[in-house]
């Protein structure tokens, strides 16, 4: 039992060791230093002699110095079996140990002839490791994405691993992509555009949405229940079913190429999860309020102005948000209704520049990076709002 | 005086459901069933342009007498595959000014020339030539009678409109040699995409439903994948993976793990030797759906956390005591608890996995066997520029899509029995 304990500690946490410098040398390598190798059986190796050793000081010295002894020990080693590399490389190392080895300052004897321990310890590193691979997975395209744009054609084509960024070059050279693709590729039209076509979906809805949720919410009237039902149904009615018809529709009445086109047919599409949004709030508003407003001489319009919509401010800004992000993010339509590159969306023109003639990547991902930004900014400084939304809304993506 | 409220409040209620109701209407629900017409048709994408007939007015003075101005019109027919009947033309002139000889066809009354032109066949094509002559003797400015555009009218059959009908292209699309491979990629896809993103959420919620330093910021972390746009992620995956320069493929050169470049979106199979078993992988499809699990695993991820929070914590604390493992609390305390978060999931998830067009198409355009029921349409109605096949395809996925519906209310209304 002990022994299988030990094993297992030393096993996992070796591997969890590794896994990390793994990450760290991967980046590393994409600063285009040369590295070529893991050295997966001799770090292996020295991190279970390190754990096992952790194991036997467990509690007699000091924690703290006991990582940093460690971590020092362990980061020599790398350095001693690595080559030509540069000093800030170590320093990483040693952090990643450091972090390593406070993890696992607690495991001694003790801990590990507890019942269940080596499950325990699984499930800590799984979460460890689940915590930096999946940061790293997701992050990674992102940080590609802003590096491209800040690099050259000839740099990129030279060393296809080198993401280091050159601060040197000063600030005009380093932002040259995007000087490029607002001035060359009409950018800052484009994405005028998408605000407009974005903004004026999230107005339109809400215009159409709020006294919709409100009658569905509150009022008796024949076919209610069907009405709520349809709208969920509709709303899992996909766009791919809906382009042809639209398209042969639109091209009779000439409303392609148009942004008024492209408004109808967002705010048609975001409309019945706006309903289904902000009818579950408003049902969730007191009743008493809307009958003292009644009582105070209130026709439905002023309840709805001067009662409920103050109240429910924060459900209509989560469907504001959701809707704002889907009309932005939104590809299909604005592939089928657009081919004049005066009346593009952000999507469209970055989707026109790779079909398009070669055009060299980083000013692909420059426009990534414009069309990206600003919806990320939106999600961080709003999450909550925007959270609330997705997971109320977010049955459909 | 509670009837009449009542009434009031009806009124009210269809008063304000009325205008997103029509737009609803008009966009979504009249589009699925104007696609059920066109997919009974044999309509191609050049058909959609209206028939128009044309006039393009010349303006040429005659050197005897410059009095006289000839105006041609060149008349014609803008569709190449329709007839337009009853063409009617019109067009003004300035003061003192009147035609020295008419045809039959034509009538000049109060400066307007107006003709009746009869049936044009298609492609049809005609000049038209009238000497004006000034009553004046005056000359006449030819930028006077050019500054006067030509109205031309007609009636013509719209093809969408007629009650012609075929039973042709749902023959193709069942009779197609591929459908049988196109559905059973679309199920594949969707499938694996949708069991994928359910595993990985609950990888990750479980992780973030435990208390580490950075959890918020890590919650809106794993959000990014879903919030960003899709097409600058796919673009930029298309450039990680390229087989050439893209950096994946140089990372795992460069450690020595893979000899050559694989090109992961553009090669179809793959052999992988598993023990001693030559089993063949779809490669391209594969990555495909590692990109779908990557961009919705955020979904399953936020449910399922807020699934997890709300379980009670005395359910684990009772667990200790019995001396549970973390595998039993999980197995026995934790999938229970998210279980029904995960059906409902799935379902819905299955349904939008089964409709994803944009994904696939901005990855690999639906080459090397990534081709599925919604880039079919697309394809047929688009790059082929049969509309009629485009939307009978489409009719096959609404089919589909209501059988999914069909189990989910089903589930969703067992769920409430039971709640």
């Amino acid at each position: 039992m002990k022994i299988k304990n030990i094993f297992t500690y030393c096993f996992i946490s070796s591997l969890f060791l590794f896994s990390l410098i793994c990450i760290w040398k991967i980046l590393v390598t994409l600063q285009g230093i040369e590295l070529t190798n893991f050295n997966f059986n001799k770090l292996f190796i020295f991190g279970i002699i390190l754990c096992v050793i952790n194991l036997l000081i467990g509690k007699k010295l000091n924690l703290n110095i006991k990582i940093i002894l460690l971590a020092l020990l362990f980061s020599i080693f790398d350095y001693f079996i690595s080559t030509n590399l540069p000093i800030w490389y170590s320093f990483g190392i040693f952090l990643i140990s450091l972090f390593f080895f406070n993890n696992i300052k607690d495991y001694d004897k003790n801990f590990l002839s507890k019942n269940h321990s080596s499950q325990k310890l699984f499930f800590n590193f799984l979460t460890l490791f689940g915590i930096t691979l999946f940061s790293f997975v997701i992050l990674f395209p992102f940080y590609m994405m802003l590096v491209t744009s800040f690099k050259t054609q000839a740099i990129l084509l030279l060393n296809p691993l080198d993401f280091s960024i050159n601060f040197a070059q000063g600030l005009p050279e380093l932002f040259k992509s995007y000087f490029i693709v607002f001035k060359d590729y009409n950018f800052g039209r484009y994405m005028l555009t998408s605000t407009i076509v974005s903004l004026g979906t999230v107005i339109i809805t809400l215009i159409f949405a709020i006294p919709a949720a409100y009658a569905v919410a509150r009022l008796n009237f024949f076919g209610k229940n069907f009405l709520s039902t349809s709208i969920l149904i509709i709303y899992l009615f996909p766009a791919i079913v809906l382009v042809i018809p639209l398209y042969t529709i639109f091209s009779q009445l000439g409303l392609r190429n148009s942004i008024e086109g492209l408004l109808i047919v967002y705010t048609a599409t975001t409309l019945p999860v706006a309903i289904y949004m902000l009818q579950g709030y408003f049902k969730s508003i007191p009743k008493e309020l809307e009958e003292a407003g009644i009582i105070d001489g209130q026709n439905w319009l002023g309840i709805i102005f001067k009662i409920i919509l103050p109240l429910s401010l924060p459900a209509i800004s989560s469907v504001a948000l959701y809707v704002f992000m889907i009309a932005w993010n939104e590809f299909l339509f604005s592939l089928m209704f657009l081919d004049r590159p005066n009346t593009f969306t952000l999507s469209r023109a970055i989707q026109f520049l790779n079909v398009g003639a070669e055009t060299p990547r980083q000013y692909l991902m420059a426009g990534s990076v414009v069309v990206t930004l600003p919806i990320l900014i939106i999600f961080v400084y709003f999450e909550k709002y925007l959270v609330s939304g997705l997971t109320a809304g977010s049955v459909k993506g | 005086m509670s009837t009449k409220l009542a009434k009031i409040e009806k009124r009210t209620a269809y008063l304000l459901i009325l205008p997103s109701v029509l737009l609803v209407f008009s966009i979504i629900l009249f589009p699925i069933f104007s696609n059920i017409w066109i997919s009974f048709k044999n309509v191609e994408l050049k058909d959609l342009r209206i028939p128009e007939p044309r006039a393009k007015k010349l303006v040429k003075s005659i050197k005897e007498n410059p009095n006289q101005i000839k105006v041609i019109y060149k008349l014609r027919n803008s569709s190449l595959t329709q007839e337009i009947t009853n063409v009617k033309f019109k067009d003004k002139y300035p003061d003192n000014i009147e035609p020295i000889s008419l045809n039959n066809k034509c009538q000049f009354k109060s400066n307007l020339l107006k003709c009746e032109l009869g049936n044009w066949p298609k492609k049809y094509r005609e000049n038209l030539e009238i000497v004006f002559q000034n009553t004046n003797n005056q000359e006449i400015s030819k930028k006077e009678l050019k500054s006067y555009k030509p109205k031309l009218s007609g009636k013509s059959q719209n093809i969408l409109l007629t009650y012609e009908f075929t039973l042709n292209n749902f023959k193709k699309v069942i009779k197609d040699k591929a459908f049988i491979d196109l559905l059973s990629t679309t199920f594949y896809y969707t499938f694996f995409g949708t069991i994928g993103a359910i595993v990985f959420g609950i990888l990750a919620a479980q992780m973030v439903n435990q208390k580490f330093f950075g959890r918020t910021f890590m919650r809106s972390v794993l959000l990014f994948p879903y919030v960003a746009p899709v097409v600058a992620l796919a673009y930029t995956w298309e450039l990680l993976l390229d087989p050439t320069s893209g950096t994946l493929n140089n990372l795992l050169i460069n450690y020595q793990i893979i000899d050559g470049p694989i090109n992961l979106l553009g090669q179809k199979y793959v052999t992988l030797n598993i023990f001693g078993f030559d089993f063949k992988l779809r490669l391209a499809l594969t990555t495909v759906i590692i990109f779908e699990i990557w961009r919705y695993f955020p979904l399953a991820f936020l449910f399922i956390l807020a699934r997890l929070q709300a379980v009670p914590k005395e359910l684990y604390e009772a667990a200790d005591v019995d001396g549970a493992n973390p595998t039993q609390k999980f197995l026995n305390i934790t999938l229970p608890q998210i279980l029904a978060v995960i059906s409902i999931l799935f379902m819905i998830r299955f349904i939008w996995n089964f409709n994803k067009f944009e994904d696939i198409f901005l990855l690999t355009g639906g080459a090397s066997g990534t081709r599925t029921l919604p880039i079919n349409v697309y394809q047929q109605g688009f790059s082929i520029g049969d509309i009629g096949m485009g939307s009978a395809v489409s009719i096959v996925i609404v089919v589909f899509l209501l059988i999914f519906m069909f189990i989910y209310f089903k589930l969703l209304g067992k769920r409430a029995d039971e709640n």
